[in-house]
């Protein structure tokens, strides 16, 4: 159940062969898997964003992320998962974060990986700060964050107040 | 014993810091205390921290509701809704 968060950068094709040849054996029992990659936008909330910087809570922020793998492990008959988020500061089309899930099929993959993304979007404690044209300004959180962790079935608010 | 309370992303900005070791006062058991305690000081403590403002909590690096108990030794934080992803 590997989790890292990194200020480098992060291979898809390594990481999934990496993640598979450490399934050992039981890796012939795999035959789906999914992958989800964020990247930096050149535009958010209107204003161009040449750049971003991304805050965590170290030793925090690696327990949410392994705690959200273990739910996700504990709803869906997975082999194994991968989430690697990035920080410090990124630019347009950077790679942000990369979650990978193994399953026997892919409708236990694509959910888990999906699940994944939705509680680390209002669980996990990243910041991201953008700068604009207008000066440097703190990411709201979105409510449609809220409304798509809440479809899981479980209490999972980040509070957000941002439509 | 005291406890060691930390800040982060726009809130440890709008404070001017990252984080402090206090001594938590009798009385003060959950981590809805500490924070109306904190906010009492006034002046920005009381703005970023005012029961308005949405101010997430952690103890023991878990995210937790205010009614989540403190004691002696924890390691507590306030932080902005997160975004991540």
């Amino acid at each position: 159940m590997p989790v890292r968060v990194q200020s480098e950068d992060f291979d898809l094709t390594r990481e999934v062969a990496q993640l598979r040849a450490a399934q050992g054996p039981r890796a012939a029992q795999i035959g789906g898997i999914a992958t989800f990659i964020g990247t930096v936008r050149d535009i958010n909330d209107g204003s161009g964003v040449s750049s971003m910087t991304l805050e965590h809570y170290p030793g925090m922020t690696e327990k949410a992320l392994e705690d959200i793998v273990t739910q996700a492990r504990g709803r869906w008959d997975i082999f194994d998962a991968l989430v690697i988020h990035r920080v410090g500061t990124l630019h347009p089309q950077d790679q942000i974060v990369l979650v990978v899930t193994l399953g026997a099929h892919r409708g236990e993959a694509f959910a888990a990986c999906e699940f994944i993304m939705d509680y680390l979007k209002t669980q996990a404690p990243f910041w991201k700060k953008e700068a604009t044209p207008a000066g440097e300004r703190w990411v709201e959180a979105r409510a449609s964050d809220d409304t798509a962790a809440a479809k899981w079935g479980t209490a999972a608010s980040n509070d957000a107040t941002k439509s | 014993m005291a406890i060691k309370v930390l800040y982060f992303a726009g809130l440890r900005e709008a404070l001017g810091t990252s984080g402090e070791t206090m001594e938590l006062p009798v009385g003060i058991t959950t981590v809805g205390d500490l924070r109306t305690l904190i906010a009492a000081r006034g002046g920005k403590w009381a703005e970023q921290l005012a029961p308005t403002r949405n101010v997430r909590m952690a103890v023991i690096q878990l995210m937790v509701p205010a009614h989540a108990p403190v004691k002696d030794g924890d390691e507590v934080a306030f932080f902005p809704p997160v975004t991540g992803g």
